[in-house]
């Protein structure tokens, strides 16, 4: 049985990251830290991904052309590698926008406090 | 070129989204050109698409020649053809209705303006056409994108608000592709139509409920379903009112077609998430009142159709939780009047606080002597989401309604009938004043003389409220050419 929770370890590690990052986004009150809560968010869900792609004793999935009848379970699963570097672009192009969100917001309001922030918002 | 509509119907906004940028380096009006044309034949597009649908069957279109479920495909039935008709269709409006207020702005400004709305469009049109999970995913990150930016755009307030939503529409994208993981890690697979078959033997394990309760969640927060609303309010409230019509109308319409297409095409709602529809049926219940009953608090009219928008998206989930083919009928058609509605009272507030400088409800009295045609189109909308005959929105909530009694579920039929009766509050006491208070000594930027609004805003106000009748005439034809064509999906399995 001790092998059944190593195996299912890295879940709960990703799993832990993910409210990590959720807990920065909803208790840090600077728009920074909030935004670095967002990133680690999102981190734990490509290593989730990355996680589902993992075989043992497979290869790259480069099928020689000898090879009349691959076997899958052979080759490690590109697709979520490929579906989690579109999901890096997504995040950079979020964490892009965002920071110049906190640009604009710091030049007007001079502070990046929410507390501030949200009282400036409802004068 | 019909055989390739579903692919312009997107391709053509996208990348006119990039050639913006550089014709606004010639001049904004060049920018403004390429951009209306785009969305126009977009919108010609998808109408050829829904045209040809509705005649042959659904078109599929493959990527690359990859066959599904290894490519990604689009489909284009009669649900998702009205859908992308609407979405483009809003989207030319909006566009002409924002000409007054681009022309004065900056040539590279304009140009940043209208690049940001192509790439709003063409995601929103992605989202919709889209046969593939993780390919929505990508168009749902690229609608949002755009949109924080375009929010940003209103007033120095709008960039907090911006910002929240950007905080809050990551999580909502997150929990999604999280869900989608799930799916995918349980069947190999995010093809649409190849997981409906993959997921009926493992209908009730407990993989399947956590990724489908994920991407509800997140979907939820697109949609801005009470109690995860609170992006929405500060939003719409704070963006230029031309983004706002436009958000307001399509955004949370689309994410809410998207949980339609999870849960009654991928899923089979009786057989694997029961319990689950039945909560989402409460909190949609509980939002159509909520909602409603903000709305009744704001002095700020365009918060106040903000929250009403909260209510209505309530209404159109209910729809959904009760499952029957009645009130998915009801749902679907309500998607598309509350877009048409909400769209039109927007725009026609727009309108007034152009012609009148009013924004909030007391500064309404007397509106209607100096913004006639504004205000009768607001009066109109108002009806329609009161629920008055025959204007569109009476009918969708008639099936909604019987749809409730029918199930016996009557806590969903007071949380109806109690959503128009305050719509009917809130709305009516703006209208009232419009027409019966006393208008104040010529003040704010009132402009004398001359027409009430530029004709480019005009034309967009007059239509939306001409189709909010014309919907509602029409209802009829829209359920049976349409609509019925989704619905032998929830009764086939």
């Amino acid at each position: 049985m001790t092998g059944t929770w190593v195996a299912w370890l890295h879940y709960w590690l990703t799993g832990g990251l993910l409210l990590v990052g959720l807990y920065g986004m909803l208790a840090a009150p600077h728009l920074v830290r909030k935004l670095m809560g967002m990133n680690i968010m999102q981190t734990s869900i490509i290593i989730f991904f990355l996680g589902l792609a993992a075989k043992t004793d497979a290869t790259l999935p480069i099928v020689p052309t000898d090879d009349p009848a691959p076997a899958a379970a052979a080759y490690i699963n590109p697709l979520p590698h490929a579906l989690m570097l579109t999901a890096i672009v997504v995040g950079v192009s979020t964490s892009g926008v965002a920071l110049a969100l906190i640009l604009r917001i710091h030049r007007h309001f001079g502070t990046l406090d929410e507390r501030d922030l949200l009282s400036k918002l409802r004068e | 070129m019909t055989a390739y509509a579903p692919v312009l119907i997107v391709v053509v906004p996208l990348t006119a989204a990039a050639l913006v940028p550089l014709a606004a380096l010639v001049s904004g009006r060049l920018a403004r050109a390429v951009a209306l044309l785009a969305i126009t034949a977009a919108a010609a597009a998808a109408l050829a698409a829904l045209v040809a649908v509705l005649e042959h069957g659904a078109m599929r279109h493959r990527f690359g020649g990859w066959p599904p479920p290894w490519g990604i495909e689009y489909v284009v039935d009669p649900l998702s053809g009205l859908m992308a008709l609407l979405v483009a269709g809003f989207g030319v409006l909006v566009a002409v209705y924002a000409g007054p207020a681009v022309a004065t702005a900056p040539r590279l400004l304009n140009g940043a303006f209208h690049a940001m709305y192509l790439l709003l469009l063409s995601g929103l049109l992605g989202m919709v056409l889209t046969g593939d999970l993780f390919n929505l995913y990508v168009f749902l990150e690229i609608s949002s994108l755009a949109v924080y930016a375009l929010i940003a755009l209103g007033s120095e307030r709008a960039t907090i608000a911006s910002f929240r939503y950007l905080l809050l529409g990551t999580v909502a994208g997150s929990f999604y592709l999280l869900g989608v993981g799930y799916l995918y890690a349980l069947t190999g697979t995010l093809n649409m139509a190849d997981l409906t078959v993959r997921l009926a033997p493992l209908a009730g394990s407990p993989g399947v409920t956590v990724g489908v309760a994920l991407i509800v969640v997140g979907l939820a927060i697109k949609m801005a379903l009470f109690p995860l609303h609170g992006w929405l309010p500060d939003a719409y409230a704070f963006a230029p009112t031309p983004v706002t019509g436009l958000i307001a109308a399509v955004m949370t319409k689309v994410s809410a077609y998207v949980l339609f297409r999870v849960l009654f095409f991928v899923l089979h709602p009786a057989a694997t998430t029961p319990d689950a529809l039945a909560l989402l049926g409460w909190a949609a219940a509980a939002a159509t009142v909520a909602g409603s009953v903000m709305a009744l608090a704001q002095a700020d009219v365009k918060r106040m159709l903000a929250y009403s928008s909260v209510g209505q998206m309530g209404c159109i989930v209910m729809g959904f939780a009760l499952g029957t083919p009645l009130a998915v009928t009801g749902a679907l058609l309500h998607i598309l009047n509350h877009a048409v509605m909400k769209g039109c009272l927007f725009l026609a507030a727009g309108g007034v606080q152009f012609r009148t400088g009013a924004a909030r409800v007391p500064e309404y009295d007397g509106a209607a002597s100096r913004a006639p045609l504004s205000v009768a189109a607001f009066t109109i909308a108002a009806c329609s989401l009161v629920g008055l005959p025959p204007t569109a929105g009476f009918f969708s909530k008639w099936y909604l309604l019987v749809a409730s009694v029918e199930q016996g579920m009557w806590p969903f039929t007071l949380a109806l009938v109690a959503s128009s009766l305050l719509s009917a509050v809130y709305l009516f006491r703006v209208v009232q004043r419009a027409y019966f208070g006393r208008a104040p000594q010529e003040t704010g930027r009132a402009r004398a003389g001359a027409a009430e609004l530029p004709l480019a805003m005009l034309v967009p106000v007059a239509l939306l409220a001409a189709a909010v009748v014309v919907l509602g005439l029409l209802n009829q034809a829209v359920v049976t050419q349409v609509i019925a064509s989704a619905l032998p999906a929830l009764e086939a399995r």
